[in-house]
């Protein structure tokens, strides 16, 4: 580890804290449907989508029909996504000439892009053709996190709400935070990538012939335009397989930092979003502090494990010292330009939000490096998290923590006045229940049957730690992977496309549910017995909570792959 | 609202929002970017005599002694820049071992008693890393001297010429571009016939 890879990590952190606020203030005015800076622009463009699509703005609704449009809404868009995988060959833009994606990939793909994992079965630049990419990819990325988004807003507004029971309008929410929030800053990243050098055509790949004689075709397309949202929406589904490695899709150092630090703006702007909308900025400033304690925890543990490097690359005559002149460390899947620090600080980023875009293989990373992102992942991403998904998670965590309080304390617990009652805790364990269930569930079934062991790449128990990452990342919608495991299999691909879609649903609507009921209650007056969610005790026990819920459930699991795999590979073992 | 009447304002607008977000959108950026950034957004391709021989992003495989070599690559064939690729391989994996072992033991005769940095015997993340660290292009320079019939100390000087430091001397890391090495390698000490 070196001083100046502390600065970038430091520097990276630095810049999410500097948007919290001014992002965060103006998500609120937006869906308050107040007057913003951008709205004579866009005013116009939402009242002519609500014309087009029959909206009325202001009706209210309940959670049921809030869930009901959501859901009709993932499903239509779902299903023209296969449908266009399965066309693309008769659909424009396709200089390559791709086939039709088969029926079992098209499927994962459709509720992988759905529900935000962006997990990919598939090369992006061997399978799917520039209009799949544009219309059919690069869209979800938009509205699979404006769904998101808003979900977490009708949370919030669920907490704010006194006696009324309704939560908002789902297509007034998913337009506003298309149209004010994502598109505009999808734009903007988009030229700044083009200008650090990714790439952004509709031509055909082109053949070179390299210096030393050798033919050489070199992919292009319309990669900036999805990059930007790719990130910004902590979608992570790369234009290319190598995704954020790929030196058209990342090339410098700057368009890196770019990637991560939209990964973190919305997530880390929606908990000041929280404190403006309940009218308690110091306890969105709470939230804020435990998800930064984990996320430098996170971090910490993946730079170090990864610049101290692996010994089997010492023994076999590599030198890993880290120099002003080489990163040094574990080389093996990362790019020069990245190097260790932020290699390791990208694995952390893109798994404490459910992003899962990658600039180096987590699969080739030490088996400590390995296990950060894999953990991040099964605390269920509530680091900062996915647009909108990290915090309706962290909310479910914060009516956890307020509960546990409260049993401490033998007190009704209450969070920003509203009662937190049985239906509120059952809707939140089964949110943790069925996460770790379906992960645990299919991991073990894949252990031991032919179809799951024979997608395994590296044996011993990194071969565990591929299954577990798959399904982990699957149901927590994340979307990276350990990369060696063959996925695009009959079985793979039908049991994560359903995990998939149980971690994006079964994580969405027990969340709306609590909304509604909040919504519906009286607002009690603070009193000593309430436990306050401004300070750092509130701040240390959601940590505690997250961490141990998460350590209880996993350990055991992740025993068994990256910790039993640190200890072999210090001793020398190989497989 | 009535399911039916929900169903026909989500499939209004799937159609309104994929018009806006997956058509205008990429192609505004794209028109945007072909007049603003023409070259970038093209992949910044490299022409010498007339032929194209690479982008100055995109990685290429050399093997003569008298350039300098990328990093090993583990695309299906190597550098195929139409299938990005990592090897995969696992940390405690033998064959990242074995092929680590192999790498050191190419590179060892070309700069004898050094050590060899770790970036030049292990595979890139995309296949086609455009960089080598600047300990991995030193590495090589009495190798390519030797066959340029230089002098090691001016190739070192083309080298530091062509080291990137850090952005902003805070991101990223140093870095040589090899294509570029190369390219300007051959201008320099052209190869003896």
């Amino acid at each position: 580890m070196t001083l100046n890879g502390w600065l970038q990590i430091l520097f990276f952190l630095a810049t999410v804290a500097l948007v919290t606020r001014p992002l965060g203030a103006y998500m609120a005015r937006v869906f308050n449907g107040e007057p913003t800076w951008l709205a004579p622009v866009v005013r116009p463009c939402e009242r002519l989508v609500f014309r087009l699509t029959g909206v009325d703005e202001q009706h209210e609704m309940r959670w049921t029909e809030y869930a009901v449009s959501l859901l009709l809404f993932s499903i239509v868009s779902m299903l023209v996504l296969y449908a266009m995988q399965r066309l693309q060959a008769f659909l424009p833009w396709n200089p390559q000439h791709f086939p039709a994606v088969a029926p079992d990939l098209a499927f994962n793909t459709a509720a992988s892009f759905t529900t935000n994992t962006n997990w990919q079965a598939y090369s992006g630049e061997s399978t799917m053709s520039y209009f799949t990419q544009m219309a059919g990819l690069a869209y979800h990325n938009f509205v699979s996190a404006a769904v998101g988004l808003a979900v977490a807003i009708a949370f919030v507004r669920g907490i704010a709400a006194r006696e009324r029971g309704t939560i908002g309008n789902f297509w007034v929410d998913l337009v506003r935070g298309t149209l004010y929030i994502l598109l505009p800053i999808a734009i903007v990243g988009a030229l700044f990538l083009v200008s650090q050098g990714v790439v952004q055509n509709l031509r055909a790949y082109d053949t070179v012939h390299t210096v030393e004689g050798a033919v050489q075709t070199i992919a292009q397309g319309p990669v900036a335009s999805q990059e930007a949202i790719k990130q910004f929406g902590t979608n992570g589904g790369g234009f290319f397989n190598a995704n954020s490695a790929h030196p058209f899709e990342n090339p410098t150092p700057l368009s890196n930092w770019f990637a991560m630090f939209a990964i973190f703006a919305i997530p880390s702007a929606l908990t000041y979003t929280l404190g403006r909308m309940t009218g308690s900025q110091r306890h969105g400033w709470a939230v804020w502090a435990a998800m930064a304690f984990l996320f430098v925890a996170g971090v910490t543990t993946a730079y170090w494990a990864e610049a101290r490097g692996n010994p089997l690359l010492t023994s076999a005559g590599a030198d890993q010292t880290v120099s002003a002149l080489s990163s040094g460390g574990n080389m093996e899947g990362k790019e020069v330009r990245f190097g260790i620090a932020n290699t390791a600080l990208f694995a952390t980023v893109t798994t404490d939000a459910s992003c899962g875009a990658v600039n180096g293989w987590h699969d080739s990373f030490t088996a400590l490096g390995g296990l950060v992102p894999l953990a991040n992942i099964q605390l269920s991403e509530v680091v900062f998290g996915g647009v909108g998904a990290g915090m309706y998670g962290v909310l479910v965590y914060i009516i956890l923590a307020v509960f546990i309080a409260g049993l401490m304390v033998g007190r009704t617990p209450e969070y920003l006045g509203k009662k937190i009652q049985a239906f509120e805790v059952q809707m939140a364990m089964l949110t943790v229940l069925v996460f770790s269930l379906v992960i645990l569930a299919f991991t073990a079934v894949s252990s031991v049957t032919t179809h799951g062991t024979a997608g395994i790449f590296n044996a011993g128990p990194h071969g565990l730690s591929e299954l577990l990452y798959a399904y982990s990342s699957a149901a927590g919608n994340n979307g990276s992977a350990f990369g060696g495991l063959s996925a695009n299999t009959l079985w793979f691909n039908t049991t994560l496309g359903l995990t998939m879609l149980i971690g994006r649903f079964f994580m969405l609507i027990p969340p709306l549910a609590i909304a509604g009921s909040l919504s519906r209650k009286k607002l009690v007056p603070e009193s000593s017995g309430t436990f306050p969610v401004t300070t750092p005790l509130f701040s240390g026990l959601l940590v505690g909570v997250i961490v141990i819920v998460g350590a209880l459930t996993f350990f055991p699991a992740l025993s068994l792959g990256p910790v039993v795999e640190h200890f072999l590979m210090q001793s020398g073992q190989v497989f | 609202m009535s399911l039916a009447r929900n169903l026909l304002v989500a499939t209004l607008m799937t159609v309104v929002t994929t018009l806006l977000l997956g058509v205008l959108y990429p192609l505004g950026i794209t028109a945007v970017s072909q007049l603003a950034f023409r070259d970038k957004a093209n992949g910044q391709l490299i022409a010498r005599n007339g032929v194209t021989v690479g982008s100055r992003l995109i990685g290429q495989g050399f093997s003569k002694p008298g350039y300098f070599h990328s990093r090993p690559s583990a695309t299906s064939t190597p550098y195929d820049a139409a299938n990005s690729a990592g090897s995969q391989y696992g940390p405690t994996n033998r064959k990242l071992v074995d092929a680590v072992r192999a790498n050191v033991a190419s590179v060892r005769g070309d700069n004898p008693g050094a050590p060899v940095p770790v970036d030049l015997v292990t595979t890139s993340a995309s296949g086609f890393d455009p960089h080598i660290s600047p300990a991995a292009a030193l590495f090589q320079v009495p190798r390519v001297a030797r066959e340029r019939h230089a002098s090691e100390s001016d190739v070192r000087a083309l080298v530091s010429a062509h080291t990137e430091g850090r952005t902003f001397g805070l991101l990223g890391e140093p870095r040589v571009n090899v294509l570029e090495l190369n390219l300007a390698l051959d201008d320099r000490f052209p190869p003896s016939r």
